[in-house]
């Protein structure tokens, strides 16, 4: 029975003082961020230049936009970097944000199996193909899940004079994950989705999915950051947050986006200068 | 040797346990005193079991009260108690003796020395680092007695301790106990062997649903048995 | 079956990040385990010998609470500590802390349950020999556990194959950081929403061979414990 106390207590001590150890590590931020951006890899590519340069640890808590926003507004998060510009903009008028920095865009894909039932294939204009979608009843997975990507979806179903949540039928599934996990069930069950451009290029699990539709302006995917409102969280690290900020729409930041390629191709277009966007 | 202790005699006045509306000792007046063992027989179901575990003080009565030596709830610190099929510690056999010292109060630097004296003393010695699980029958008996000797008692209560023994065992545990008596520790024994009554008790007392029926010294009690349970009991007929 | 070779050459050449989260998952479900222990089997002895109003129902609800679902405990948790929480001003939230915390929460009933039936059941057997030896509420309590000792390593280890193997807490009050809180179901979660899936089952045997060997020291430390106290 000693030799079980002894080894219990020491197992806890340590665990404590390991805690202790990890939360000494001050010099670091959580950003919020979106599935999407974190599945393109983006981070993984910029976040150790800014280290190198700053010598801060950023880390990143990848959930959906809704979820990203919300937990920025509980004050679990220092600086906020997500993709829906109402979302955001609303988040700021309630307060939880400081200012909105445009960082960079990138755009949706419509993905469709090589079939193409909904002879839509090889089309740029994105409301005319989901028009076709739905009039053929061909499936269509929708992430379902307040992101930014789900956000967008909604948006174009609306610019296609589609109330989608009335008109939805047995086609239009909603499963409320991300977007790995959309492009998993649209290869699996041979349906249409749109993706992020990030995402799919990364994707690995292709099936018999093909991209079906791209390059339409309403396509376009903006990027905002924001720095958490110390004023509402105290806790904030709102010194290093901004030098994140301002890192990312800095001339080297933005270098550093557009760097960022996946088989060569480019993903994202920074445009911090961009002030309407 | 012992001296004669303060817990004797135990003296049960007017004791009567119930169980709901079940009589199992039914107003027992008993005086267990120093001296050769006391051995309590009966049928099954008799109330032998119940009156030892009232003598060691497991047991509260519904009526009537017990003494030690003259004094009412008295610690059992002096009393110890054999079961008939004793519990074994997950342990070796020393262990579960110096579980026992520990428990009965007695000094760590005691211990060692205690211990092999008391594995000596019941026939152990060789078995000490055994596990106590694993032993025979009649091995886990025999350190059920060091153990309750470990606490060292001024009466011994043993509830039919060679019930599931064979006679080896049996002969090895009835030597125990005689040279435990000799070292002047007061028996009180359950036995329903009528031959192990004889060997070993100095006075007899007989149970019957839940009565003293009979009480004396064992000569007269097995050469004259007084009442008519008695004798139908000792002629080996079902009393029922 | 998918090419997993990727997983078993991460694993041959000692790649550091993979090792960096296989030291995390078994750190913060070993610590789990053991903070479920320091609470838990005092808590199962407790109430396996103690006889107080409403005993039964607290037995009935620490059974039942040996299937809380782990999400349901990754977000109670996240509640609690985000810093809009009542305890946020720790800060633990999206740290290994937290994670060990949600599933110490997951695994203590389940070491708290077992405890108390083991208890229960060797206290049947022990009753007249401790209470005869005239001991205290906490000599018999002592005496009755490490009687159980092995029953309470069975109990140890469904504790450990429980956190071990659960990803919905964890994922909620960690975050999922990479070089954080990053652990091998997580990280299996994340690799499979990305579509890679050969990487992630390869994760997952890699998972399910800690687990077995884990397991297996187990077993053996109790072989060697039966064969010297019976």
């Amino acid at each position: 029975m000693n030799m079980l106390t002894r080894r219990l207590i020491i197992a806890v001590t340590a665990s404590l003082v390991f805690a202790g150890h990890a939360a000494a590590q001050d010099k670091s931020i959580v950003v919020a961020s979106t599935t999407s951006t974190q599945d393109s890899g983006l981070f993984g590519h910029i976040l150790p230049m800014f280290k190198a340069k700053t010598g801060i640890e950023v880390k990143v808590v990848a959930q959906g936009t809704g979820q990203a926003l919300d937990t920025a507004r509980r004050g679990d998060a220092d600086v906020v970097f997500v993709h829906a510009k109402p979302a955001e903009e609303k988040f700021l008028s309630e307060g939880f944000g400081v200012k909105r920095y445009p960082v960079m865009y990138n755009d949706f894909i419509l993905i469709g199996p090589k079939a193409d039932p909904a002879g839509v294939k090889g089309s740029k204009d994105i409301v005319a193909a989901l028009t076709a979608i739905k009039a053929k009843g061909a499936d269509f997975i929708s992430r379902g899940d307040k992101s930014g990507t789900h956000q967008a979806e909604l948006n174009l179903w609306k610019v296609a004079g589609v109330d989608i949540a009335k008109d939805k039928g047995p086609w239009y599934k909603e499963i409320g994950q991300g977007m790995g996990a959309a492009l998993n069930t649209a290869s699996a069950s041979n349906a249409y989705v749109l993706a992020d451009r990030g995402t799919w290029l990364s994707f690995k699990n292709r099936g018999d999915l093909v991209i079906a539709v791209e390059g339409d302006k309403r396509l376009f995917n903006q990027y905002g950051v924001m720095l958490v409102n110390p004023e509402k969280h105290p806790s904030v690290k709102k010194d290093l947050g901004q030098q994140f900020i301002d890192w990312l729409v800095s001339a080297e930041g933005q270098k550093a986006i557009a760097d960022y390629k996946i088989n060569g191709e480019q993903l994202f277009y920074p445009n911090a200068n961009d002030s309407g966007a | 040797m012992r001296a004669p202790s303060s817990e004797l005699p135990v003296v049960f006045d007017g004791v009567t346990v119930t169980a709901g509306p079940v009589t199992i000792l039914d107003h027992i007046a008993l005086t267990l005193a120093p001296g050769a063992p006391t051995v309590l027989i009966g049928p099954n179901g008799s109330g032998k079991s119940t009156l030892l575990r009232v003598a060691m003080g497991l047991l509260a009565p519904s009526r009537g009260r017990i003494t030690w030596g003259g004094l009412e709830n008295v610690p059992p610190l002096k009393r110890a108690i054999v079961f008939q099929r004793p519990a074994m510690l997950r342990r070796s056999a020393a262990a579960n003796l110096r579980f026992a010292l520990r428990a009965a109060g007695v000094p760590r630097a005691e211990h060692a020395r205690r211990t092999a004296e008391l594995l000596e003393l019941v026939g152990l010695g060789h078995l000490a680092d055994r596990a106590a699980r694993s032993l025979s029958g009649g091995e886990q008996q025999r350190l059920a007695l060091a153990r309750a000797l470990a606490r060292d008692p001024a009466i011994l209560f043993l509830d039919e301790p060679t019930a599931s023994l064979d006679p080896t065992a049996t002969k090895a545990v009835e030597d125990i106990i005689r040279t435990v008596s000799e070292r002047n520790i007061k028996v009180v024994m359950a036995t329903h062997d009528l031959g192990e009554a004889r060997r070993l008790a100095g006075d007899v007392v007989m149970l019957h649903r839940g009565r003293i029926v009979e009480n004396g010294a064992t000569a007269s009690f097995f050469d004259r048995p007084q009442t008519a349970e008695a004798r139908t009991f000792l002629a080996g007929e079902l009393l029922v | 079956m998918p090419n997993d070779a990727t997983a078993l050459q991460l694993v041959l050449s000692g790649d550091p990040a993979l090792f960096a989260i296989v030291r995390l998952s078994l750190y913060v479900s070993l610590s789990a385990v053991a903070l479920a222990a320091l609470i838990g089997i005092p808590l199962g002895a407790f109430i396996a010998l103690t006889k107080f109003p409403g005993r039964q129902g607290a037995i009935v609800l620490l059974n039942a609470l040996m299937g809380l679902p782990p999400v349901v405990v990754g977000l109670a948790v996240y509640l609690v500590l985000s810093r809009s929480g009542p305890l946020g001003s720790f800060g633990l939230l999206f740290t290994a802390g937290a994670m060990i915390i949600a599933q110490t929460v997951l695994v203590t009933p389940i070491i708290a349950a077992l405890t108390r039936q083991t208890i229960e059941d060797l206290w049947i057997e022990y009753r007249d020999e401790l209470t005869a030896m005239n001991l205290g509420p906490l000599d018999r309590v002592t005496a009755l556990i490490w009687d159980a000792r092995f029953s309470l390593v069975t109990a140890l280890l469904a504790g450990f194959g429980r956190a071990a193997a659960e990803v919905g807490a964890i994922i909620i009050v960690g975050g999922n950081i990479e070089g954080f809180t990053r652990t091998m179901t997580t990280a299996i979660a994340l690799e499979t929403s990305k579509g890679d899936l050969p990487l992630a089952v390869g994760l997952g045997l890699v998972l399910i061979a800690i687990v077995i060997a884990v397991n297996a020291m187990a077993w053996t430390v109790r072989r060697a414990g039966e064969r010297l106290a019976g």
